[in-house]
């Protein structure tokens, strides 16, 4: 009994086209990867072009409401305190909260799942001295650790991200190990080692294919977590200091105007949910297109649509 | 029609899925008289249980969907009535036995408090479902039945979780007992028992007996009629040793000649210098002794089949001589080398000579990697065997060999039956061109005829290539087509090992004799002569 799935020839048509596809088929992933794109463009390109009017200050335009377009299109979503326009200025931040957020969540989930994938397939020492290491860690509070390495070191854009990166490490170790652990005993890895595959090979080669999913997901999940552990720290006054700027700085600026000027704090927060849900919705994609046995879904609906 | 105490009439079974409606069964008819032993015969995909979920209540709708016919159980019909209903009668005159008693068993609770729970249910006071659970695990055979109802269920072997299962069906009396695959997880001498205790049972409280089953050995053993179903449909019915001998629908004919057992016996292969030769191999975690003292030779192009029941330590001799675990003592020598004390490096060597298939190769094959990518992985680990150019024409080669079409190559295991993936399976043991093939338990998965072709295809393989197999199996009638020497292992140990005519047929120790004698025969006829023999020797 053979499943007639539809079979895409990978060759003849490239891989691009057959990603192409696979993301057309899926609605609310192409919406998600058109946002993100825009957000990676402001942050590549937003300070360059908008720099000098996010910091430029209009007193006449304090507090501004969005949608009045009297004061030029850069109002469009309302000034903030000292009068800068909102839009330039998301449009800018975008480029330090990506920084740090990506900085933070990939160092995190490098270092976390190489050192899970130690735990996990070292039976000696090694096995019982890191899932340790990651105890110690989860056990001092992060808010604390990165009050203490922040007043020492100064805040910028780098240590922010160290100082995250550490906290998170524990969540990708863990969780990598304990995969480890149960797809060591697969049969896949014994008729490898049968085989007489290399431990390396093992690794990367069937291991790491089958909990990477696990680890994207957690890190699309950990990426709204970093965003907000940031601004937390910007709050305290020991994360990014202005005027250089992130969203979450943004929104903790505007908390105190939340009752007469709203839109203060509600843009660069739509910018956050925005952001991090599109990470969650394409994570999910990815999961399913990067997974053999589910990537008949999109087909199925490719076809229909198309 | 309402003389029959249980009658599916018309049923058909949709069952909604992504990729469109699923008939599971359709039209079926068939039924149960009192004191009446009836079994479902069919392969995996035959829709041979979906009936009997029907009459349970246990068929998710949606997606599952009745699209047609009557369920009749005394005269009424059970799917026009409401879930109140169904409950009453469900597990109170309707019992149902699974396949695998510990996970239907709760493992927080003692199996006591488990089967009085069925009783207090149905309205029994906790006292005296105490006294009658005491007495049921005594009819079941449970030693003890006082201090047994306070243990747990892990306390238990397999053996006796179906016994509990079997007590827990039979608390309230039913009128009809649903029992689905009962005996496929146990040992052969375990099946045994758990059969004839059922058939016991029957026919003491003259209840009907609906067996759902993929083995004919088990209609031959204790049932009266028999339907056989392909496909969704009944393509058969009637009395089982009318069925067994005329056959009259070319799928049961298929079915009853692809049943394992019946072909010629090897008259073994000419003595010679051994292959391997393993010598006092074993194997210890902790205190415990796996393998005590194992030898055996393999000749070049010999079977050697390993039979056993579980925990006997057939499974361990492979993986202690795959390297997968580190024997504890003796040796193994291999073209005048000592497997067990191989450097890494010679090790690797090694691995390309002995290659091994496993059990379920739903799990041996990694779900994520294309047919093309399972295969040729062989060649990246071992450069030098085929030119990296010839990757593709070898793949397609290979697969060509054991039965599958070269374009199969760009597909995933997912998208392969159970038979096909084991071909897959064996089509990467051989890219590395090895001379000794492990198969553990390589056809026990699989479906009746797949597993005669799976073993065809071997011996094929064994005649156009010269492989030697060391073929683990605890199914004695395959072993008796396919092997050419049978080592037969109980507790760790080597009972007996011989040729296989001499076993089959003049079995030495009890041991064997016993196994032979519990197996089932797809023949009615010899099966109840066994029986016969059986009964006799326990008296």
């Amino acid at each position: 009994m053979v499943q007639t799935t539809p079979l895409r020839e990978a060759r003849s048509k490239g891989r691009l086209a057959t990603t192409w596809s696979l993301l057309c088929a899926d609605k609310f992933a192409l919406a998600a990867a058109i946002i993100l794109t825009i957000v990676v463009l402001c942050a590549v390109f937003g300070p360059m072009f908008l720099g000098e009017q996010a910091s430029h200050q209009n007193l006449r335009g304090r507090n501004a409401p969005p949608f009045d377009l009297a004061k030029g299109w850069l109002y469009v979503l309302g000034g903030d305190q000292l009068g800068r326009p909102l839009l330039a200025r998301i449009v800018v931040a975008a480029q330090n909260t990506m920084a740090i957020a990506t900085g933070a969540v990939l160092a995190s989930m490098t270092i976390g799942g190489t050192l899970g994938l130690i735990a996990g397939n070292s039976r000696g020492r090694a096995g019982q001295i890191i899932p340790r290491l990651a105890d110690v860690i989860m056990s001092f509070p992060s808010l604390l650790l990165a009050v203490i390495v922040l007043y020492m070191l100064e805040p910028s854009v780098k240590n922010i991200i160290i100082v995250l990166a550490i906290t998170r490490i524990p969540v990708y170790l863990r969780t990598t190990r304990a995969e480890i652990l149960e797809i060591r005993e697969r049969m896949f890895v014994q008729a490898a080692k049968v085989m007489g595959a290399s431990e390396f090979r093992i690794v990367f080669r069937h291991m790491l294919p089958v909990i990477l999913p696990t680890l994207i997901t957690i890190a699309t999940l950990d990426f709204a977590f970093v965003m907000l552990a940031e601004s937390s720290l910007s709050f305290l006054g020991i994360g990014i200091q202005p005027p250089e700027i992130t969203w979450g700085l943004m929104v903790s600026q505007g908390r105190p105007y939340l009752t007469t000027a709203w839109w203060l704090s509600f843009w660069p927060g739509l910018a956050i949910i925005l952001a991090t849900l599109s990470l969650n919705l394409l994570s999910n994609w990815m999961r399913v297109a990067l997974d053999p046995q589910q990537r008949w879904r999109l087909e199925i609906g490719g076809r229909k649509n198309g | 029609m309402a003389d029959h105490l249980l009658e599916v009439r018309n049923l058909s079974v949709t069952f909604h899925t992504a990729r469109g409606p699923v008939h599971a069964v359709r039209d079926v008819n068939w039924h149960l008289d009192r004191g009446e032993v009836l079994a479902i015969l069919g392969e995996s995909g035959s829709g041979k249980s979906v009936s009997a979920s029907a009459i349970m209540d246990l068929i998710d709708c949606p997606p599952g969907e009745i699209t047609s016919g009557r369920i009749l159980f005394d005269g009424r019909d059970l799917l026009t009535m409401s879930r109140e209903e169904r409950r009453h009668i469900n597990g109170k005159r309707i019992a149902m036995i699974f396949q695998d008693p510990l996970s239907h068993l709760n493992p927080v609770y003692t199996v006591g408090w488990q089967i009085e729970e069925t009783m207090v249910i149905h309205g029994t006071s906790r006292q005296e479902a105490r006294q009658t659970t005491v007495d049921l695990l005594r009819k079941v055979g449970i030693p003890d039945p006082e201090a047994s109802v306070h243990k747990y269920p892990h306390q238990f072997s397999g053996g006796q979780r179906q016994r509990l299962m079997i007590a827990m069906a039979l608390a309230l009396r039913p009128d009809v007992l649903i029992a689905d695959e009962p005996t496929t997880a146990l040992d052969v001498t375990v099946q045994a028992q758990i059969l004839a205790l059922l058939e016991e049972l029957q026919r003491e409280t003259g209840m009907g007996l609906l067996i759902i089953t993929h083995d004919l050995g088990v209609v031959a053993e204790v049932a009266d009629r028999v339907v056989v179903m392909n496909a969704g449909e009944i393509v058969e019915a009637g009395e089982a040793s009318e069925v067994y001998h005329n056959p009259k629908h070319p799928y049961t004919r298929k079915l009853i000649a692809a049943a394992p057992g019946q072909g010629e016996m090897s008259s073994g292969v000419e003595e010679g210098a051994p292959l391997l030769s393993l010598r006092n191999v074993s194997k210890r975690y902790g205190t415990f002794e796996a393998l005590k003292g194992v030898s055996f030779d393999l000749m070049p192009g010999e079977t050697v089949a390993v039979v056993g029941e579980s925990g006997s330590g057939k499974s361990t001799t492979a993986k202690v001589l795959l390297r997968l675990e580190e024997a504890s003592g003796g040796s193994a020598i291999y073209k005048g080398r000592d497997l067990f004390t191989l450097s890494p490096r010679e090790l690797y060597e090694m691995r390309r000579d002995i290659q091994m298939v496993f059990q379920d190769p739903t799990q041996s094959l990694n779900p994520r990697m294309s047919v093309y990518a399972l295969i040729s992985e062989a060649w990246v680990i071992h450069p030098g065997i085929v030119e990296r150019s010839r990757w593709r024409a070898r793949v397609a080669e290979l697969l060509e060999q054991v039965g599958l079409l070269p374009e199969h190559m760009y597909r995933y295991p997912h998208q392969f039956s159970g038979g096909q993936r084991q071909r897959i399976a064996i089509a990467r043991a051989l890219a590395l061109e090895p001379q000794i093939i492990v198969c553990d338990e390589a056809v026990s998965a699989l479906d009746v005829s797949i597993q005669a072709q799976v073993i065809a295809l071997l011996d094929r393989l064994q005649d156009e290539l010269g492989i030697s197999f060391i073929f683990i199996a605890h199914d004695l009638p395959v072993v008796r087509d396919f092997a050419d020497r049978v080592i037969v292992m109980q507790g760790g140990r080597i009972v007996e090992q011989g040729d296989v005519r001499q076993i089959f047929e003049a079995p030495r120790e009890p041991y064997t004799q016993a196994l032979l004698a519990a197996s089932l025969d797809p023949d009615p006829e010899i099966q109840a002569e066994r029986r016969a023999r059986r009964l006799e020797a326990a008296e």
